[in-house]
């Protein structure tokens, strides 16, 4: 009996059309635009000006805060313009543009593709240099990889959990990753669990990728205390509280940090941008990136710099089909409408999803007929519907009585809704309100 | 005889009870100034929050209770009710200049493109916490209405042809509903001025010049000509952005001349023609006056 979390979660439809694609390497676009704020936490602190000549690999912006990190330039050339510019969020964030001249990388960076196995370092250095090489969870959440190999005073993480499942439809960036750098993903492991302290790690793979599991199975015999956790299908499987649940069978309080049941959770793109970032000095400015669709004419998995415009990758797959309704950065479920094309990938683009016309449109929205669907969907235990009704009544005290903040938004209680309901829409209205009143509180 | 015993069991029952209930009044009394009902009845019975207090009855307590009533005030009935409530009270108010709901965006369909199509939830605060929205400019009015939808008065319409929404200034009673739901906080109570004339620049686009033009044709840019051309130094700019102070504002309109974008907007003004004839035989007449100072200074 394979494992899986115990409350809630829906089946869509895999849509794994990229799956037996190896990863390209996308040419070097004329321009990259580069978001000084690609991270959870605050922006980083800008270090070039216009003019400037920047190297592959240096740092052009620094972290600003413990929970921030730094911005590496991911091509050579010159800074020709800062300015504000339209990101995936859907808001103008300040870019730092540079005009790609040639390809050349910073020194100390080892381009070679042999494997290093030896941990030389201390687990306090490789902290430092994890913090340094701006890594950042790869998952799409984007969340300092720093600060969560920093544990809090008092707390003691026992069990280190490798996010291999990729539950979101279509993407399967973290997939190929996952056949063609097992071995990289492996050391990047035992990097992690020795910065973490920890003798154990489990690689959490959903049971649609039998050949990644057998890949790893095959491959961690030579790694000691890694094992490897097959998985059943479910979404919201990849969100960090239900892949802790059904690894390791705990359960996070409302409120609290995975760390607070002893587990630390990285994705399996992160284990290999730290393998990088620790054996090679390579700090994190490319990425895998599926591009995929139903209409898209050679869906595929590309290995993009940071700061890439998206419609180099869509060129790259086949140019935009005549029927799209909309380009969504990420997945389908959790993914945004992407405002234009000339968006920069950043370190959290996982997927750019080109949805044809009708898939796009929604539809129209019904009563609520109290089926309770959304209610057994709910990956967290909550009651999208009653939640919505209070957003619309203003009822924001009894929204955070309700837990509203434990919402993951991960888009179940709409998938599932018959009435197709706006639920996400309101949840997320409330989780924001209730937030900023919070917030006023505590001042 | 049965009817007789009947009639008087019922009376005295009918007359102790009436003792009880007399007595029960008389013990949980509660006294209410009876002013409050009498200013209630003075106040026009909105309920519409716009005073800060959850209704006119709220209102009127406050009004009652407090020693200064110069700081309350009904925005619904204006000066007239608020002098009719003082008299009652028989306590002192100074008249206010009403006040009006000015939408501060002039980003229409023409001056402002739109770039992409919004399909979420049809409510401006739920398409903010989502995105920038449908055009390039973030500060700028997203056309769905919230505003609308909080007025209690019909007194702000969208305009289906611009995508802006319109303040109808004899409905608006300045209760501050639509400044209070727009998420972008394009709305602001203005004073409604003399002859309801007044000047406002008509966008919050706090980006720099060049990026701000690209947004949207008509927006303002801080180039800070309004500011230099104000003679009553009214016009500040902060973060690339003109402020008119209502207070300060004598409505010579010059700034409305200088703006380059046409961000500054006059309301109810006559028609310019009359106007502007004048003004421009004053310009040509300074021209030529300058024109023959410099031909004099050269003749020298």
């Amino acid at each position: 009996m394979l494992k899986t979390f115990s409350k809630g979660g829906v089946h869509p439809a895999a849509n794994k059309l990229s799956a037996d694609k190896a990863i390209e390497i996308l040419p070097l676009p004329k321009t990259v635009t580069i978001p000084i704020s690609q991270h959870i936490g605050a922006p980083a602190k800008l270090l070039v000006k216009k003019g400037d000549k920047v190297k592959v690999g240096q740092k052009i912006a620094e972290s600003g805060g413990f929970v921030s990190a730094n911005i590496h330039s991911s091509v050579s050339g010159t800074v020709s313009k800062i300015d504000k510019i339209f990101d995936a969020s859907g808001y103008k964030k300040p870019c730092v543009i540079i005009n790609v001249e040639g390809d050349e990388w910073e020194e100390n960076i080892d381009k070679s593709k042999d494997l290093k196995k030896d941990i030389s370092l201390s687990a306090e250095e490789i902290l430092k240099k994890v913090s340094e090489a701006g890594i950042v969870g790869l998952g799409g959440a984007t969340f300092p990889s720093h600060v969560k190999l920093s544990i809090p005073k008092g707390k003691k993480a026992e069990v280190l959990i490798l996010n291999g499942v990729e539950c979101e439809p279509y993407l399967t960036a973290d997939h190929r990753l996952m056949l063609e750098k097992t071995d990289e993903i492996l050391v990047g492991i035992k990097i992690l669990m020795k910065a973490l302290n920890v003798d154990k790690a489990f690689i959490g793979i959903e049971n649609n990728k039998p050949d990644a599991i057998n890949r790893f199975n095959k491959f961690v015999e030579n790694y000691d205390g890694i094992q490897v956790v097959p998985l059943k299908m479910k979404y919201p499987q990849g969100g960090e509280k239900q892949l802790i649940k059904a690894v390791a069978k705990r359960e996070v309080p409302s409120g609290a940090l995975p760390i607070d049941v002893g587990a630390v959770v990285h994705n399996v793109g992160t284990a290999f941008a730290v393998y990088e970032a620790i054996q090679k000095n390579k700090p994190l400015f490319e990425r895998v990136v599926t591009v995929t669709g139903k209409s898209v004419k050679n869906p595929l998995n590309l290995l993009v710099r940071v700061g890439t415009p998206t419609i180099n990758l869509i060129e790259a797959a086949g140019g935009i089909p005549e029927n799209t309704g909309k380009i969504v950065s990420g997945g389908p479920m959790m993914g945004k409408a992407l405002v234009n094309t000339d968006v920069p990938i950043t370190k959290g683009s996982s997927g750019v999803l080109l949805f044809e016309e009708k898939e796009s449109k929604r539809q129209d929205v019904q009563n609520c007929i109290r089926c309770g669907k959304c209610v057994s969907v709910c990956p967290m235990g909550l009651e999208p519907y009653l939640l919505m009704n209070m957003v619309e009544s203003k009822m924001w005290e009894e929204l955070e009585k309700n837990n509203v903040l434990d919402c993951i938004e991960c888009g179940s209680c709409m998938f599932t809704c018959p009435s197709q309901r706006p639920l996400l829409d309101y949840i997320r209205l409330g989780k924001s309100t209730v937030t900023k009143i919070k917030r006023s509180r505590k001042k | 005889m049965t009817i007789l015993v009947t009639i008087i069991t019922l009376v005295s029952i009918g007359v102790i009870a009436a003792v009880i209930l007399f007595l029960v009044a008389q013990k949980f009394k509660v006294f209410e100034n009876p002013k409050i009902d009498e200013v209630e009845e003075a106040l026009p019975g909105a309920n519409c929050g716009g005073c800060g207090f959850p209704g006119c009855r709220g209102m009127a307590e406050a009004l009652v209770n407090a020693d200064d009533i110069s700081t309350l005030f009904c925005t619904v009935g204006g000066n007239e009710t608020m002098a009719e409530v003082a008299k009652i009270l028989g306590k002192e108010v100074t008249a206010k200049d009403p006040m009006v709901a000015v939408v501060r965006c002039n980003g229409n369909f023409e001056k402002r493109k739109r770039t992409n199509q919004y399909d979420g939830s049809a409510t401006c605060v739920m398409a903010a916490n989502l995105y920038s929205g449908d055009t390039a400019c973030e500060y700028g009015c997203l056309g769905l209405g919230d505003c609308v939808k909080a007025c209690n008065f019909d007194a702000i319409k969208i305009d289906k042809t611009t995508g802006l929404p319109v303040v109808n200034q004899d409905n608006c009673v300045a209760c501050g509903a639509c400044v209070e739901a727009c998420p972008r906080n394009i709305i602001e109570l203005r004073k409604k001025g003399p002859k309801d004339r007044r000047v406002f620049v008509s966008c919050v686009n706090k980006d720099k010049g060049a990026l701000a033009m690209k947004a949207c044709k008509s927006a303002c840019i801080g180039c800070g000509k309004c500011a230099k051309v104000c003679p009553f130094g009214a016009i500040t700019i902060e973060n690339n952005l003109a402020y008119i102070d209502f207070e300060k504002c004598k409505l010579c309109r010059k700034c409305v001349a200088v703006c380059p974008t046409g961000a500054i907007h006059e309301v109810n003004f006559p028609a310019k023609k009359a106007v502007a004839k004048p003004e421009k035989k004053k310009q040509t007449e300074e021209i030529k006056e300058e024109i023959n100072k410099t031909s004099e200074n050269k003749l020298n």
